[in-house]
């Protein structure tokens, strides 16, 4: 292993100050294609802090703790554990130096039980066969110093989502810490649970260990935080003293672009209501009893948490949640039993958060991707045939309209960066007639180009008399295009917001509101 | 070219080893690789090896040969690659095969019993008859694939599975005869414009895949379902519909090799087909059909399918006994699905 010399510039300038920290993250950058993920950040976690990790989505968070925890390298930039150059090949080899990450997407295999997922990588063996008494024995000592009450012949696939948050969490305990990271780790916790957790993290800090928090809740912030470091669109921008944290500070730092250079102004000129959803509730329980409407020429912001209910609720409308009670009336047309084929047909067209997963088809050229909800209508359709030639040329022209780069939509989607990406993905309203347009969290891991690029189609389509719905768990972008915004929790609808009512205190007050309703 | 194992975790030592930067035409032949995958690569290497091994093979009659030979597994490979553009597989094509070779022989042997004069009439009804066999074949993989959710692998073994003990009840283990000569003298030897009959039906069959694969908004449908079902459904397409059609069309095609065959062996059997789930995969694989959908070309599974009887003609030429044969389509079919992941990797390289 060697040592650059800036790293040991950097070094001694740590030892002259006194105890180098317990991990130090320097000058870190991740470059993806298209995509500067980290930008130079700089990060310390000291032995007994609690260090919470503060920004929007796709603001570098995940990234940072993945380089953290072994997951990803960075494209340059040092680690440094207790002062030395940290190297880190793996998760395991992250875990052996005693760095420990509970992630927000669980590694846990449903198959087993829980003490298999406990000792899962390190069991315990006699004369090289399981030794089952011990890691028995092992599991319950464990889950009782937890408090946790779980038991250890349960299968993890049969637990709920917070009983497996908890699995993960003792596996997070078991093993030697000297740096814990928890990446949202109450999102699925009962109060109580997550009261329990807090327990367990002041005892680990007392232990000298270093906790990296990330949160979104600002109570968990009063409550637990030593030191805030807020990232923004994979910069550095500061780190404060939990004493100087307020909500306010916080949320300047997170959101404290200059809104006008990037946020257009979008007439409002509301016509009738394209979009209606009366007492809407989900079989799931994931939305309940929701009511509103969308106007012709208004963008609706719909905000909360993820799993407030926001993004369920037009899901259900277009026929990805089952509906279990109230109506869906699309461009006047009530459409019963929605399934996407329907509620396209009525007018309503729904753009995926998860471009991946529901968006695009990787593997195949942008301009078949832009087509493919439009491949009844001409000009695509031709009876039965596909005109290719039309394709083709529809290709170009919304590449064009988008500023697809570079501008070849006959490439694979695959070779574009997530922008770009996006972009298909919303080329693709524009090829059949749309009343209601739902964009998803449009701008998720998407450049800050980029983003200008979609906000100004929305407003393009906004303008020109569409109805635009606009989920987002992006803060500043409900309040800078939505002419109104709904907040929902708990699957509801908490508060409509217009005008000057529209601030981030009010919005804020009413993600939370679910707990003294409750 | 370093190799980065599969498996476990790049040490840092092996992570700093800079892949050599290949000769100017070594980055030549690596494009040509990327662009055109590992196809016209085998080929070449075949046609090399066999006409060094056996002297007749590089000749215009052993050739029109393996282009008749190779007209079934051409058909089984066109439904085949459909089902795979899906995301799914076809493992009971062997199975239609043989189900529809017995069930239109037998149809055509008792009818021809009855009516010794109506030679078209009972070809027609035993053609039909073979058909229908495997389409309902094929009805049953679509119906459990698209509407039950069964996992294609698991639905079309068992199918395979069933149709086979059916096919194999119905004669009882041995050869149907007794089918008009004109069948075999038509669909099995007949010559049309200079060509076999077998070659023009295989020909017109390509074409309409091709045509509706490429040019009809059903065929995009497959390339959507398996390039991303969810996209695929959020878009308005009835995905479920899409993936029933291909199982049937995948029958389709199928049971009209197997009718095929028939003429051919002027018998009708439960034991043919046998080689055919896998020779059907393997010609997909090798044309560059992935495996988890939403990519393939028609043109190349007709050159992946003529390669694999091109390999078997140039070994039975060159005498290679017949078990040492399927040893090597086995290999033959490995070494192109670890040639396709060198590839992705080298695309990802020229990409960066």
């Amino acid at each position: 292993m060697s040592l650059d010399p800036a790293s040991m510039a950097v070094k001694a300038a740590s030892s002259r100050v006194g105890e180098p920290p317990l991990l130090e993250l320097l000058k870190v950058t991740k470059q993806y294609p298209g995509v500067t993920a980290l930008d130079g950040v700089d990060f310390t976690v000291r032995s007994g802090e609690v260090h919470v990790l503060f920004g929007e989505n796709g603001a570098g968070k995940s990234t940072l703790i993945s380089i953290v925890a072994g997951a990803i390298r960075p494209t340059s930039g040092a680690l440094l554990m207790n002062g030395e150059r940290l190297d880190l090949g793996s998760v395991h080899e992250a875990r052996s130096k005693g760095i420990t990450t509970v992630f927000q997407e669980f590694s846990l295999v449903p198959s087993m039980t829980v003490e298999e997922n406990l000792v899962l990588g390190a069991e315990p063996t006699r004369a090289g066969l399981l030794d089952r008494q011990a890691i028995r024995a092992e599991t319950r000592a464990l889950l009782k110093r937890l408090d946790f009450d779980l038991s250890p012949t349960a299968l993890v696939g049969d637990l709920s989502r917070a009983e497996q948050q908890m699995v993960e969490i003792a596996r997070a305990f078991r093993s030697r810490l000297s740096v814990l990271i928890l990446d949202e780790p109450t999102a699925s916790l009962t109060d109580r649970e997550a009261d329990r957790l807090f327990e367990l993290v002041a005892q680990a800090k007392a232990d000298g260990v270093g906790v990296v928090y990330i949160t979104h809740r600002l109570r968990e912030i009063e409550r637990i935080a030593d030191r805030i470091t807020v990232l923004r669109d994979g910069h550095y921008i500061k780190t404060i003293a939990a004493s100087e944290a307020d909500e306010e500070t916080l949320v300047r730092l997170m959101t404290g672009r200059a809104a006008g250079a990037i946020f257009p102004e979008i007439k409002a000129d509301p016509k009738d209501v394209a979009l209606s959803i009366e007492n809407l509730s989900t079989a799931s329980g994931s939305v309940r009893d929701a009511s509103f409407e969308v106007r012709g020429g208004e963008v609706v912001g719909l905000a909360g948490l993820v799993g407030s209910g926001k993004s369920e609720a037009v899901r259900a409308a277009f026929g990805l949640e089952r509906v279990v009670a109230g109506s869906v009336t699309i461009a006047g047309r009530a459409v019963a039993n929605p399934t996407p084929r329907r509620a396209l047909d009525a007018g309503l067209l729904y753009l995926p958060p998860d471009r991946k997963n529901e968006g695009l088809a990787m593997m195949r050229p942008c301009r078949e991707n832009m087509s493919l909800a439009a491949l009844r209508l001409p000009p695509f359709a031709w009876g039965p045939w596909l005109n290719r030639r039309a394709e083709a040329r529809e290709g170009m022209s919304l590449a064009r309209r988008m500023d697809l780069h570079p501008m070849r939509p006959d490439r694979d989607v695959e070779a574009f960066s997530g922008g770009n990406q996006q972009k298909v993905l919303l080329a693709r309203s524009l090829t059949r007639p749309v009343a209601v347009y739902a964009f998803d969290e449009p701008t998720v891991g998407v450049d800050v180009g980029a983003r200008v690029a979609i906000y100004r189609f929305i407003k393009e389509l906004c303008e020109s008399g569409a109805a635009v719905v606009l989920i987002s768990s992006d803060l500043p972008e409900i309040l800078n295009l939505a002419h109104r915004a709904l907040v929902f929790a708990g699957g509801r609808v908490q508060a409509e917001l217009a005008g000057a009512e529209l601030t981030e205190e009010a919005v804020l007050r009413h993600f939370f509101e679910r707990r003294v309703a409750a | 070219m370093s190799i980065i194992p599969a498996s476990g975790h790049m040490t840092p030592a092996s992570a700093a080893v800079v892949t050599p930067r290949p000769a100017p035409s070594g980055q030549k032949l690596k494009r040509l690789f990327v662009r055109l995958g590992v196809l016209p690569f085998l080929l070449v290497i075949a046609v090399c090896v066999f006409s060094l091994m056996a002297p007749n093979f590089l000749t215009v009659g052993n050739l029109s040969n393996v282009l008749r030979q190779s007209v079934f597994l051409t058909i089984v490979s066109m439904g085949q690659m459909m089902v795979l553009l899906t995301g799914g597989f076809d493992l009971s094509v062997g199975t239609i095969l043989a189900l529809s070779s017995v069930v239109g022989a037998t149809t055509m042997a008792a009818l021809s019993a009855l009516y010794p004069e109506a030679t078209m009439l009972v070809i027609a009804v035993g053609c039909l008859a073979g058909v229908a066999a495997g389409v309902a074949i094929g009805i049953v993989n679509g119906i459990g694939v698209s509407a039950f959710g069964v996992s294609p692998f698991i639905m079309t073994l068992g199918v395979s599975s069933i149709g086979f003990g059916i096919a194999l009840s119905l004669t009882g283990g041995t050869p149907v005869y007794g089918m008009p000569v004109a069948f075999g003298n038509v669909f099995g030897f007949g010559v049309l414009l200079g060509a076999p009959v077998p070659i023009w039906v295989a020909a017109g069959l390509i074409a309409a895949t091709w045509a509706l694969v490429s040019w009809t908004r059903y065929g995009r449908t497959l390339y959507a379902v398996g390039g991303n079902a969810r996209a695929a459904l959020l878009s308005g397409i009835n995905t479920r519909a899409t993936l029933f059609v291909v199982y049937v069309l995948s029958g389709l095609l199928a049971a009209i090799a197997g009718m095929l065959l028939t003429a051919r062996l002027d018998s009708g059997e439960a034991n043919i087909g046998s080689s055919m789930p896998l020779e059907s995969i393997a010609a997909c694989v090798i044309a560059g059909v992935s495996l988890r959908g939403g990519v393939g070309r028609v043109g190349n599974v007709v050159l992946g399918a003529l390669f694999i009887n091109l390999v078997q003609n140039g070994m039975n030429l060159a005498r290679i006994e017949s078990y040492l044969q399927t040893v090597v389509i086995g290999l033959i079919l490995i070494a192109a699905v670890i040639a396709d992941q060198v590839r992705l990797r080298y695309v990802a390289d020229l990409r960066s």
